[in-house]
């Protein structure tokens, strides 16, 4: 097991606040209600406790950023005017699928 | 207008931007081009049909959409990425492990370049076709769960699972491009 997977002081006293505190989830459980969250399906008390998991935990917070910004970027590259254009109009093509039409 | 010159102006009118969403879907030209030549099929046998019911833009990108994607059903596309090591990872405290983040890239930093934007485009084409063609059709071409789940044949919960995989895999993948350790 990495050092990272074996986790540290630090990340036990974190998951015994977001385990017995009222209100509160691990970052596994979050990482389970993102999808939701991002399509406004949680309820309000859902949405109450991912956000009070957003507030107390650094790596929720920067990875839920990172993640909006990655769908963000995306979305711009792929749907930016350069993307793969065909050049022309291509007239074989259309040749072939109006013959094709016809038969 | 007879029929066939109504035929090759809805060809002409529309070919462009089918193309474009074939190939996007693809990622490949001559694919796309077969399958925009699957779609037209499609359309001129199903024409008589249309009801109006959408416009008929909206009724030629599914069929589009389609016959990208039985494309790809024919392809069945290996030597894919496995899509796990670029999931989340938790620590036995179910803690997630991630990097302190310095540095977010703006979109325009992104935009701006045209190294990152190809290179972006080549991080997309490393996801497996399966959570791609979801994450395509969610976020960029902006259909809803509902209408992925009928498009692809699965259900609506497999689709926001897979739709948040990949954009799970895709943010590790871009994450040298958003931390800002690639010159643009």
């Amino acid at each position: 097991m990495s050092n990272a997977k074996r986790g540290s002081i630090r990340n036990w006293l974190k998951n015994l606040m977001f385990r017995h505190l009222h209100g509160m989830m691990t970052c596994q459980e979050f990482e389970d209600f993102i999808q939701a969250y991002m399509d406004n399906d949680l309820t309000t008390i859902q949405r109450s406790v991912f956000e009070k998991h957003l507030r107390f935990c650094r790596e929720c917070r920067d990875y839920l950023a990172a993640y909006k910004k990655t769908i963000e970027i995306g979305y711009s590259v792929l749907t930016a005017p350069e993307d793969p254009v065909p050049g022309d109009v291509p007239e074989d093509l259309i040749k072939a699928i109006l013959e094709a039409r016809e038969q | 207008m007879d029929a066939n010159a109504q035929a090759e102006q809805l060809v002409r009118e529309n070919i462009e931007w089918m193309l474009r969403l074939a190939e996007r879907l693809l990622r490949d030209r001559e694919l796309a081009e077969d399958a925009v030549q699957e779609a037209f099929i499609n359309a001129f046998r199903g024409l008589e049909d249309f009801e109006g019911r959408s416009s008929l833009k909206t009724w030629l990108h599914r069929i589009t959409i389609n016959a990208a994607l039985a494309k790809l059903r024919q392809l069945k596309r290996v030597a894919e990425q496995a899509l796990d090591e670029h999931l989340p990872e938790f620590d036995r405290y179910h803690c997630r492990i991630e990097s302190p983040w310095t540095h977010l890239a703006s979109t325009q930093e992104v935009m701006e370049s045209e190294r990152l934007r190809a290179l972006v485009h080549t991080k997309i084409g490393e996801l497996n076709d399966d959570y791609r063609i979801i994450l395509q059709l969610r976020d960029i071409e902006g259909y809803d769960t509902s209408e992925v789940a009928s498009l692809i044949g699965i259900s609506q919960s497999n689709v926001r699972i897979r739709l948040h995989r990949a954009r799970a895999a895709l943010k590790k993948l871009l994450e040298p491009i958003l931390r800002g350790e690639i010159s643009p």
